[in-house]
């Protein structure tokens, strides 16, 4: 598999399907592992952190659920390229930053991603369209059980998977479900959510993971807790709690269609107006507006453009998947030119 | 009172900010006060987080390590300190007592409930067998606890009591 091949794929994450796809955007799980015997990355000289990734690379080539995985060097890519897995949430800014002995595997439909050497040894990660969180669990427990056949998992019984940062040990495992809630922005109802999610242990961040912002709507609501809770419990507690903030989502939703419908009509539509007509447009703007007419499809105000469609406009338009279609570097004001033509081009049906 | 930032809404959050050497209240509508908080956490890294909370209610008699090695990876407890990342799976053992109480400030609980790995290496065996004996009885006690068994729990109770009272005791003769 070539890296440019995933441009004409949708991510599994933007397929806009599964269940409760018009407010969870994906599901996703990660696991931390790390080896036995050998420093966590940042602790490992550049000798040992290539020996962890032949390590890593052997064990991947005989594990069956990896199969159709490719691996790739960081060192041997140039920046688009990373950035261009960032922006398909392949792997993460930090990975893309370092890039000696490092390295990141994908599987051909995007379900399966693993970073080698970032801050564990491992972080195997499966993504989800929808709310699909038990699905994600299930794959990912399988890939790690195979691995842990071949490779030596560092666990102690009483603490567990033990990890670089001791904020990931016990499970290593972090659940994240990205959730689309302009309704509850709108309507400000906002704020009072995400100080509930808070107060249950639960993270709440932006698009791209860690210290990003909030943008277009979007959340990443995930736990914080690893350790002294099961797999199982910590799925059960996430899907708990997401189901609450989709019935709070669902309910403005329709408090806004019944009490502001005009004003809704209008947002969305002057929204989808600029989309159509800008000749200058920034990512920021884009994903700001995009939100506003994908959640004018799901009320059904957006009748000829398809939530798929839509979904395909927030991953094309960022600065290096702009980049990898043109197939040159472009600098910031080429590609707002170029970032405008293609969202015409296809909200227009040009 | 109007909140300082936006000068719209109420100010419901007061809080006192030293800027180069320059005191200053602040009062804040709620809105206005998880962003300035966002702003603040951004400020302090994960590592002073973390130092801050293994600093955090430490008795004088459990003074940290901070010269203690890991004899493994040779990762100090002032490293640990400085980076927020431990250097190797055998830290967890080398700085156990100093671990176990920030894990619980972490996590709520030190004790892992949940999977394990098919295959167990052998440095782990090794470890094993240089572990507490009430590490297995605790995973045993948490487990009938999750699963309602409270007269199993009770039973392991006592067990685990026994052994401390034990294990303090020696200590003391020593």
């Amino acid at each position: 598999m070539q890296l440019s091949d995933l441009l004409n794929h949708t991510c599994e994450w933007l397929k806009g399907t599964g269940p409760n796809s018009d407010i969870v955007i994906s599901s996703r799980i990660r696991l931390a592992r790390n080896l036995e015997g050998v420093p966590f990355p940042h602790w490992a000289n550049p000798a040992q952190a290539e020996q962890i990734l032949k390590t890593i690379a052997d064990a991947v080539k005989r594990t069956d659920m990896l199969k159709k995985s490719t691996m790739f060097r960081l060192a041997d890519m140039d920046p688009v390229d990373k950035q261009f897995l960032v922006e398909r949430h392949l792997m993460s800014i930090e990975h893309a930053q370092k890039t000696e002995q490092k390295a990141v595997l994908i599987d051909e439909e995007e379900v399966i991603a693993i970073m080698a050497n970032e801050e564990d040894h491992l972080r195997i990660q499966v993504m989800q369209s929808g709310f699909n969180i038990f699905e994600a669990w299930n794959i990912i427990n399988r890939i790690d059980d195979e691995l842990s056949k071949i490779l030596h998992f560092a666990y102690l019984p009483d603490f567990g998977y033990l990890t670089a940062c001791p904020t990931n040990t016990g499970t290593g495992m972090r659940g994240s479900v990205m959730l689309h809630l302009p309704a509850l922005v709108m309507s400000r109802q906002i704020e009072r959510v995400l100080a509930a999610i808070a107060k249950l242990s639960f993270t709440t961040r932006g698009l791209y993971g860690e210290g990003t912002q909030a943008s277009g709507n979007f959340f990443q609501v995930s736990n914080q807790v690893s350790l002294g809770h099961s797999e199982e419990e910590i799925i059960e507690n996430i899907n708990g709690l997401i189901r609450q903030i989709i019935e709070q989502e669902a309910q403005a939703r329709e408090v806004l269609l019944n009490k502001s419908r005009e004003v809704l009509e209008d947002r969305i539509n002057r929204s989808l107006g600029i989309l159509k007509n800008a000749h200058i447009i920034t990512s920021q703007e884009t994903i700001e507006l995009l939100s506003m007419v994908r959640l004018g499809s799901d009320l059904g105000m957006v009748k000829d453009i398809d939530r798929r469609s839509i979904n395909e406009l927030f991953i094309t338009t960022l600065p290096a998947h702009l980049q990898k279609l043109e197939n040159k570097k472009l600098s910031s004001q080429e590609r707002d030119l170029k970032r405008a033509e293609l969202i015409r081009k296809k909200l227009n049906f040009l | 009172m109007l909140c300082d930032i936006c000068g719209k809404n109420p100010a419901t959050v007061h809080l006192t900010e030293i800027i180069d050497d320059q005191m200053k209240e602040l009062h804040l509508c709620e809105e206005c006060a998880h962003e300035k908080s966002a702003a603040m956490e951004q400020q302090f890294g994960l590592s002073d987080l973390l130092a801050g909370l293994s600093e955090f209610g430490k008795s004088a008699k459990d003074q940290e390590p901070v010269s203690a090695k890991c004899p493994s990876c040779q990762l100090t407890y002032a490293d640990f300190k400085k980076l927020g990342r431990l250097g190797c799976a055998e830290c967890y053992n080398t700085f156990r007592k100093y671990l176990t109480p920030l894990l619980r400030k972490i996590h709520g609980s030190s004790q892992h409930i949940g999977k394990s790995p098919l295959k167990i290496g052998p440095v782990h065996n090794s470890s094993a067998k240089k572990k507490d004996p009430l590490a297995d009885l605790r995973v045993k006690l948490t487990q009938a606890i999750t699963k309602e068994e409270f007269e199993e729990a009770a039973r392991l109770r006592d067990q685990i009591k026994s052994l401390e009272a034990k294990s303090n005791n020696s200590e003391a003769e020593k």
